[in-house]
């Protein structure tokens, strides 16, 4: 710290505790309670980054969100670095690194800064008619962008830190800890309202905290102490729970609303160690109180963007707070009253204040007189036209404005200064009210938006809302926050305030220079670099929408969401087009207000805990067993069993031979299951399913197609009656909650007369499924007295057995074409029954089995599933199950669309078979069916929905939709690969036993 | 994220709820009887009006009954929740 930049200041920075950093390899020191910018700061820096398109030079602007330009990388460790994070807003801890991001290869000497030279060529919208033509081109000029846009470095590796959401529920919520957030908090909490209070910052009391001037007095009081005495109050209520370092991320209709609460990123890296990072509260309030205040506007002025160019609010902040001088040689450059604050800030600290630059004519206000009476030279009427300094601003040029505003007259001076104030007024932040879908109005006086209609229980206060001076701050947040509230009185109904009062305003979106626009730079959006003269631009090429102007110029694009940009950008649309500010409307502000890390998004919900799975009751038996498994819905189903290093095709295939010529077991307790009861449950399967059900006898299943009301196939599965009026009807696994609800709906609502009761049992029982030519003999072996024979027990029919104290369900049907049995037991017994038949099947080589077996076996014979075969645009007749029509039924789902115009159209995709001409040649599920590899454009007749090798038939077997398909029969047709194209023939869609005689054994 | 007050259970999160979409289509009693256009209006006609409209919602995460929601969709405000089979509000 080679000049005397820190002041003694141990109010709010604690200099018992120094705190190493290291910024751009340099390591430096600060304080605990300096942010990262009033560190850097403290040690005379200002050139952090460099701007977007050209390049140019940046300094710390703000101390606060609002902050385009001190935007840093964070840390240097693979997983733990982090882009794009505000120097003001992050608090310093011992051992930060950061880094300037945009700026190669370094921020002194950056080859990008080459882009400032030839600005000329750069105009708005100067990406948007380049890069996009030739189109061709976009691929080359893609890797320069990205190369040259300074967006910071993602980690590389996965977050290791935790991160929680929280439910919070609340009376009031107040967003923003300033003067009048905590009034509001202190009259809900003496009404006895629960209240919840965020605060972004680590400390309440927002500006008034550290306000140091003796004109503003509270109750007789500085008003500073006046309020310390009012947060030590709120502190010990036990009403109001107050959340600091919580910044409110979005605002949702109904009072649901986000914020994001920083736990450890002010700590020590050590000092993390188990701690949750961040926490995400997910926030319903009965009522909701913005009190986030407002934020300084710069002025718009040739080279405005210069390093040492500051909010004059900001250079009061780092004084007044941090205690910290942002230059040895300050002018101050305002057109309203608060920047005389900030000069009473540098008098008191002993800070050398050069010239004060006012664009307005005079002010009597009490502080500016109280300036004056200090003897500080003010140039009434003067605008700056000029400042130079290529990294760190070293003069400004200042001149007589004209009396319309518009030009400046008269000789120009020249100040010294190596930090320039600026305060262009104040812009209430009412994005949160936007966000919540609020309407804004425009209030001429002040040249601001301010909150106007809300659909929604909530209020704004204080600057948020529009006053600025602290007796219009405090009176109103009092009186509106009782209406709210709907209180007759409050402890706060006698309070006192004194304050200056401003009686002069002017303003002027876009100062003049002496030099034309065309040869200067007003920036407006400093992170974006869009100037005055970018809005011109767009508005000369006919963009009118104030959001068409946004996008052509990126003005307000950033990361900043243009808090600082956007109210000149809409001032100088309006003065160019002689339209009033209130009649553009402005730009929509979006969540979040300010940035979320994806840990915070996600919060627990990370690798395991990313989604529920389910799991059988048999799963530790197929764990066990080394089954492989797949995602089926939410279930996690036994795929494939490899043994001894077998692939999943070698798997598959011996899986397959022994179903077929022995014995498998497949573990089918995912199947959807719906328990169906009442008097009225024929009728209703009658009217669901696509078949008839009056003649379904007690005790036999029949398989059932289930359509949607636009006739496309929808589910299918095998219905059992158990009695008269009750039935067990199953799904496919991944339909089971959506047929269950598709159900509810038609009873509820289309057929309440009904007498029908569903619920879902899905959980409630196993399936073990056992097949092949020895099913019938190992059946026989657990279930002794149960009467296998094929007139007592045939093929879709069902038998209520005891096993010891266990109700088995036994359903006699079959996925695979084998004899096959399904024994249904209460999910406890699952794994009971399940090694029940592994034991019995022994001697027969019983296998366990796998989707993907199930898959083959279920192809050979034709069978579809619905999701593979199906899509949503097969009708049962494109699936060529026209048997399973009723042509006696008057009605049922879907029915009546089976004879739409579309549906029965001849040329429709139709479920085929497919052979490859070489039989060893395995079809990919997805690839596309042509007739005429050379006939272009290609003419796609459909595409392959499954494919296998059959170990059975030897041969490769696909199913396919195919345009006409029904006629294609024994065509030759191609499906095209990346590599080849191979042959194929259509085929007929059973590829084995097409005389069902397998099922009997 | 709305707040729903299910006739049943009383207010919930958005989250428990599906909406089923326009409310007050009864499906046909003889859909045979019906020509293709009537069918399809049927079948795929539904409104998308700015201001009120008449859902049908579902608390698929909680009872499971189906009901009757009038909402604003200009700026989503719930006017009425009523039961299955009463009648619209006149709003
Ligand atoms: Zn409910």
């Amino acid at each position: 710290m080679s000049k005397n930049l820190r002041i003694n200041n141990k109010q709010f920075v604690d200099e018992t505790r120094k705190l190493s950093f290291v910024f751009n390899g340099k390591k430096l020191y600060g304080y605990k309670g300096d942010t990262l910018a009033s560190a850097l700061l403290s040690n005379d820096i200002h050139l952090v980054g460099r701007s977007f398109k050209y390049h140019r030079p940046r300094g710390i602007m703000t101390s606060g969100s609002e902050e385009p330009n001190a935007i840093l990388q964070i840390g240097n460790d693979d997983a733990l670095t982090e882009p794009n994070v505000r120097a003001t807003e992050i608090e310093l801890y011992d051992g930060l690194i950061c880094n300037s991001q945009n700026c190669w290869p370094s921020v002194n000497f950056d080859i990008g800064g080459i882009n400032n030279f030839l600005s000329p060529l750069l105009p708005a919208g100067f990406y948007y008619k380049t890069f996009m033509w030739p189109a061709s081109f976009w691929e080359k000029y893609e890797y320069f962008i990205r190369k040259s846009a300074g967006l910071g470095k993602s980690p590389t590796k996965q977050d290791p830190d935790m991160y929680d959401h929280r439910y919070m529920h609340c009376d009031i919520l107040i967003v923003g800890g300033g003067v009048s957030g905590l009034i509001a908090a202190k009259i809900a909490s003496d009404d006895n309202k629960k209240v919840l209070l965020l605060e972004d910052k680590e400390l309440l009391g927002g500006s008034l905290i550290y306000d140091d001037n003796d004109i503003s007095k509270i109750d007789n009081q500085k008003s500073s102490e006046w309020l310390k005495k009012l947060i030590e109050n709120i502190k010990n209520d036990k009403n109001i729970i107050i959340k600091t370092r919580t910044s409110l991320a979005a605002y949702h209709n109904y009072n649901f609303l986000l914020a994001r609460q920083n736990l450890t990123d002010h700590l020590s890296v050590n000092d993390r160690n188990n701690k949750i990072r961040q926490r995400l509260y997910k926030i319903r309030a009965k009522k909701v109180i913005i009190s986030t205040g407002a934020i300084e506007r710069p002025q718009v002025f040739h080279n405005n963007d210069r390093p040492g160019i500051m909010l004059a609010s900001a250079v009061k902040k780092y004084i007044d707070y941090y205690g910290v001088r942002c230059g040895l040689e300050n002018v101050i450059f305002t057109n309203n009253d608060s920047a005389y604050e900030t000069a009473l800030s540098l008098h008191k600290s002993g800070t050398k204040l050069n010239a004060i630059v006012d664009i307005r004519e005079n002010s009597s206000s009490e502080i500016v007189n109280k300036v004056k009476s200090l003897g500080v030279q003010i140039y009434w009427k003067h605008t700056i036209v000029n400042t130079k300094g290529y990294k760190r601003i070293n003069k400004v040029a200042i001149m007589k404005l004209n009396d319309k505003g518009n030009d400046v007259i008269g000789k120009k001076i020249e100040l010294n200064c190596d930090c320039l104030a600026i305060s262009g007024g104040w812009t209430p932040m009412v994005h949160l009210f936007t966000q919540s879908g609020g309407k804004l109005k425009f209030d001429n006086k002040d040249n601001i938006f301010v909150p106007d209609k809300t659909n929604l229980n909530q209020l704004s206060i204080g600057s948020a809302k529009g006053d600025f001076e602290l007796d219009d701050v405090l009176k109103n947040s009092i009186k509106d926050t009782k209406k709210f509230l709907q209180i007759e009185n409050s402890n706060f109904d006698k309070i006192d305030v004194q304050c200056s009062k401003e009686k002069e305003k002017k303003n002027i979106w876009l100062l003049p220079s002496d030099k034309p626009l065309s040869k200067t730079k007003p920036f407006l959006d400093y992170q974006n670099d869009s100037t005055a003269k970018d809005i011109k631009l767009a508005l000369r090429e006919g963009f009118k929408s104030i959001e068409h102007v946004k996008r052509y110029t990126t003005t307000g694009m950033g990361t900043d969401q243009g808090k600082l940009a956007n109210m000149h950008a809409l001032g100088i649309v309006a003065d160019t087009t002689n339209t009033n500010m209130g009649d553009l409307g402005t730009t929509t502000f979006r969540p979040p207000y300010t940035p979320l890390t994806f840990g915070t998004i996600v919060g627990r919900n990370v690798g395991q805990f990313f989604d529920i799975f389910r799991k059988t009751p048999m799963h530790d038996w197929h764990v066990d067993n080394n089954a492989k498994f797949e995602n089926v819905g939410q279930w996690k189903r036994a795929w494939y069993y490899p043994k001894d290093g077998e692939t999943m095709h070698d798997a598959v295939q011996r899986e397959s031979k022994a179903a077929r010529e022995s014995s498998g077991i497949l573990d089918a307790s995912t199947l959807g299951k719906i328990d169906i009861q009442g008097t009225d449950a024929n009728e209703f399967l009658n009217r669901v399913y696509t078949n008839a059900w009056s003649k379904l006898q007690i005790g036999k299943c029949r398989y059932g197609l289930m359509l949607n009301e636009d006739g496309m196939v929808y589910d299918d599965g095998v219905t059992t009656k158990l009695g008269e009026n009750h039935y067990l009807m199953t799904t496919t696994t991944g339909g089971a909650a959506n047929v269950m609800s598709k159900l509810e709906d038609y009873l509820q609502t289309e057929w309440p007369e009904l007498d029908v009761f569903l619920t879902s049992v899905t959980d409630h029982y196993a399936t073990a499924s056992v097949c092949g030519p020895n099913a019938k003999k190992i059946i026989n072996k657990i279930f002794k007295d149960l009467d296998l024979s094929d007139e007592s027990f045939p093929h879709m029919s069902f038998k209520e057995v005891k096993l010891g104290n266990i109700n088995c369900r036994v359903m006699r049907i079959s996925f695979t074409g084998e004899l096959s049995y399904e024994i249904n037991v209460e999910a406890s017994y699952g794994k009971y029954i399940w090694e029940k038949c592994i034991e019995a099947g022994k001697e027969f080589n019983i296998t366990p089995y796998g989707t993907e077996t199930m898959h083959l076996l279920r192809a050979e014979k034709g069978f579809i599933i619905v999701g593979q075969d199906t899509d949503g645009t097969m009708t049962p007749v494109d699936l060529q199950m026209d048997w399973i029509i009723s042509k006696k039924k008057y009605d049922f789902i879907g029915k009546r669309s089976l004879y739409r115009s579309d549906t029965i159209r001849e040329d429709r995709k139709q479920l085929v078979g497919l052979l490859t001409d070489d039989p060893n040649e395995i079809l990919e599920e997805g690839a596309q069916i042509i007739k005429d590899e050379n006939k272009k454009p290609i003419n796609m007749l459909g595409h392959v929905t499954s494919s296998y090798f059959s170990p059975t038939l030897k041969k490769s077997i696909a199913l396919a939709v195919l345009k006409e398909g029904k006629k294609l029969k024994g065509q030759k047709l191609l499906v095209p690969m990346i590599d080849k194209t191979i042959k194929v023939t259509v085929s007929d869609t059973v590829f084995l036993d097409k005389e069902n005689e397998r099922i009997n054994g | 994220m709305f707040l729903i007050n299910c006739p049943y259970c009383g207010e919930r999160d958005q989250s428990e709820f599906v909406s089923g979409g326009e409310a007050h289509i009864a499906r046909p009693k003889q859909p045979t009887e019906l020509n293709d256009d009537q069918w399809a209006e049927y079948l795929f006609m539904r409104k998308n009006i700015k201001g009120i409209q008449f859902e049908r919602w579902n608390h698929a995460h909680g009872c499971r009954k189906w009901f009757n929601v009038a909402r604003d969709t200009s700026n989503d405000k719930i006017e009425k929740i009523y039961k299955m089979g009463e009648q619209p509000p006149k709003l």
